[in-house]
């Protein structure tokens, strides 16, 4: 292999030594970038393989019958379903609202720093904290019971610092100059979050809030203490009744169920549908933000 | 202190050339007061500890083109941003000295702001239209303003662009992406977005250095076009450009202003040496 980049003429002994050392830390980072595709290819083709036999209508709009060995799981996914509806009617407004406020209102300084490390380091605490959190605040204090509502809210908590720093994210891509432009032509300062800089920053807003969402989807920690149920013949029928979730569902049919060696197939099935609806959030978030490249290239 | 609200004649009126000549009217009644258009008293300026203008003194008058030249960091952006209160955006900074314009002392806490920048309209030196299309891009100060009615809309949108020159070269395509124009048209854009709100005064800040010789022209054009209705003051690097189109000139070096007179005798007769030496090319 021949490099341009030596200017001198190095001993060839030296350059024998400077070119092992390239190629060993070449096919050493080459290695890592394949060894985390492996490990990658082997949970999916695993959950697949293992789970697709299971899938069927009846799993997908069937509840599980005799004792859960059979049937479907329905509830469970309509449980997740109404969960993460609640969790975003929590969190987008609020994250939201907080990132606006704190970039486009707030004085830059040590309180706002402050503010952003504070949000920084709410999103590295457990999940389960948050759920002892939510059971403390919304189940037991609040009163909520164990319901959809505590849990929806719980799992909002857990994605609000997710929220407000993508929504900062994306308010910050917005150019300084829609905004002077905006204020110059006497535009309040609601106005030109409105009209200018929300226009723009929504798609990025969404994306990274429903990057968010599929990760609360997924938890099972913090609804675990809040409202999600073991088993329950009927769908929820209001905010504050017990549910099933698809995350809960797994973790019961993976290690509590009375004879797990049975319902095996059913876990893997629910682990796929699980991972199926993550792909579908990351796919719209996704095709979102290609539409708001496609938008930004045309200036509109 | 009169406060004159024009905006609100404007918001009886049905019809732009109707806001149009009570604006005049207005104007009229204005200079009648004999209020400087602009004046500035014992200005001080700081972006923190640090002071960027020292003890200006300046009186515009009405209608005609002001401009401020000095070499880069003298200050003259910063005592532009001073009349429309762009500078308010900017956190730590700090004013003192008097700032009238047309009598109104735009520093008085009850001074509202929004009611000034579009008393004061501007014009940046990259070209900013929104990244909306042509005609929301000239709707825009209107309609924030309140004004829902399409067809005046359309007419403001449609004197705003002839107001600017550039109506010919976009009526065809008014619901196209502002910037899908070139720069230049661009920039005649954003005067045709700041004319929109019936501003008295448009600041402009070195509004042709990042557009072509040929644009550039056009613009002076404008400018000259523009000062019949509306007082300019431009803020140029270009010693050329402020010989060719203002009436009168200052000399910013340092935050201070040197020197502030008819562009004529400031560019053939400086009574500052330092005048002398900026306009011969001995710095800047």
């Amino acid at each position: 292999m021949k490099t341009d980049l030596v200017i001198e003429k190095p001993s060839s002994k030296a350059h024998g030594e400077w070119r092992k050392m390239e190629l060993a830390g070449y096919w050493a980072l080459r290695f890592t970038l394949v060894l985390v595709l492996f490990i990658l290819g082997v949970i999916v083709f695993d959950i697949v393989s293992k789970g697709a036999g299971v899938i069927n209508w009846e799993f997908l709009s069937q509840p599980p019958r005799v004792g859960m060995t059979e049937g479907g799981i329905f509830p469970a996914i309509v449980g997740t379903f109404y969960v993460t509806l609640i969790t975003i009617a929590f969190a987008v407004p609020l994250g939201v609202g907080a990132a606006i406020y704190l970039n486009e209102y707030a004085v830059q300084g040590r309180f706002t720093r402050l503010v952003r490390m504070s949000l920084r380091n709410l999103a590295g605490v457990p999940s389960i904290v948050f759920g002892l959190f939510g059971m403390a605040v919304f189940v037991k204090f609040f009163g909520f019971g164990p319901s959809l509502i505590a849990a929806g809210f719980t799992l909002g908590l857990l994605t609000l610092p997710v929220t407000v720093t993508a929504a900062e994210e994306a308010l910050i891509t917005v150019p300084r100059a829609y905004r002077a432009g905006s204020f110059a032509l006497g535009a309040t300062r609601w106005q030109v979050v409105r009209t200018v800089v929300l226009p723009r920053a929504l798609p990025g807003i969404l994306t990274g809030t429903i990057l968010g969402l599929a990760r609360a989807a997924g938890e099972t920690a913090p609804i675990l203490a809040t409202g999600a149920a073991f088993f329950l013949p009927h769908l929820p029928d209001s905010i504050r009744s017990q549910f099933m979730a698809l995350p809960y569902h797994l973790f019961i049919m993976a290690t509590q169920h009375h004879s797990i060696s049975q319902v095996r197939p059913i876990a893997y099935g629910t682990a796929l549908v699980l991972l199926l609806l993550v792909c579908i959030l990351n796919l719209a978030a996704v095709l979102l933000r290609k539409r708001y490249r496609d938008r930004v290239a045309k200036g509109l | 202190m009169v406060k004159l609200n024009t905006r609100n004649i404007k918001r009886e009126n049905e019809t732009a050339v109707g806001y149009l000549n009570n604006l005049d009217e207005g104007q009229t009644e204005n200079m009648e007061n004999g209020y400087s258009e602009v004046k500035v008293e014992g200005l001080n300026f700081f972006y923190g500890s640090k002071q960027a203008l020292f003890n200006v003194d300046i009186m515009v008058e009405e209608k005609g083109v002001a401009a401020l030249i000095g070499p880069s960091g003298c200050g003259k952006s910063t005592f532009l941003r001073v009349l429309n209160r762009m500078n308010d955006l900017i956190p730590g900074t700090r004013l003192e000295g008097r700032v009238t314009v047309h009598g109104e002392d735009i520093y008085d806490p009850a001074t509202d702001v929004v009611k000034l920048r579009k008393k004061v309209g501007m014009v940046f030196q990259q070209p900013n239209p929104f990244p909306k299309s042509i005609f929301d891009n000239i709707a825009y100060g209107p309609r924030i303003d309140g004004q829902k009615n399409k067809a005046v809309l359309s007419e403001i949108v449609e004197e705003s662009l002839k107001g600017a020159a550039l109506w010919d070269e976009v009526k065809d395509r008014l619901h196209e992406p502002a910037l899908a124009l070139s720069g230049g048209q661009q920039q005649r854009l954003c005067i045709a977005r700041a004319l929109a709100v019936q501003p008295r005064i448009l600041l402009m800040d070195e509004p042709t250095s990042a557009i072509d010789p040929i644009a550039t022209q056009r613009i002076e054009d404008l400018i000259r076009d523009l000062c019949t209705d509306y007082t300019i003051i431009i803020v140029t690097h270009n010693m050329q450009q402020a010989a060719r189109i203002s009436d009168n000139t200052g000399f910013f070096l340092q935050g201070e202003m040197v020197e502030w007179g008819k562009t004529s005798q400031l560019f053939t007769k400086p009574e500052d040496q330092r005048t002398e030496d900026y306009i011969t090319g001995r710095f800047g």
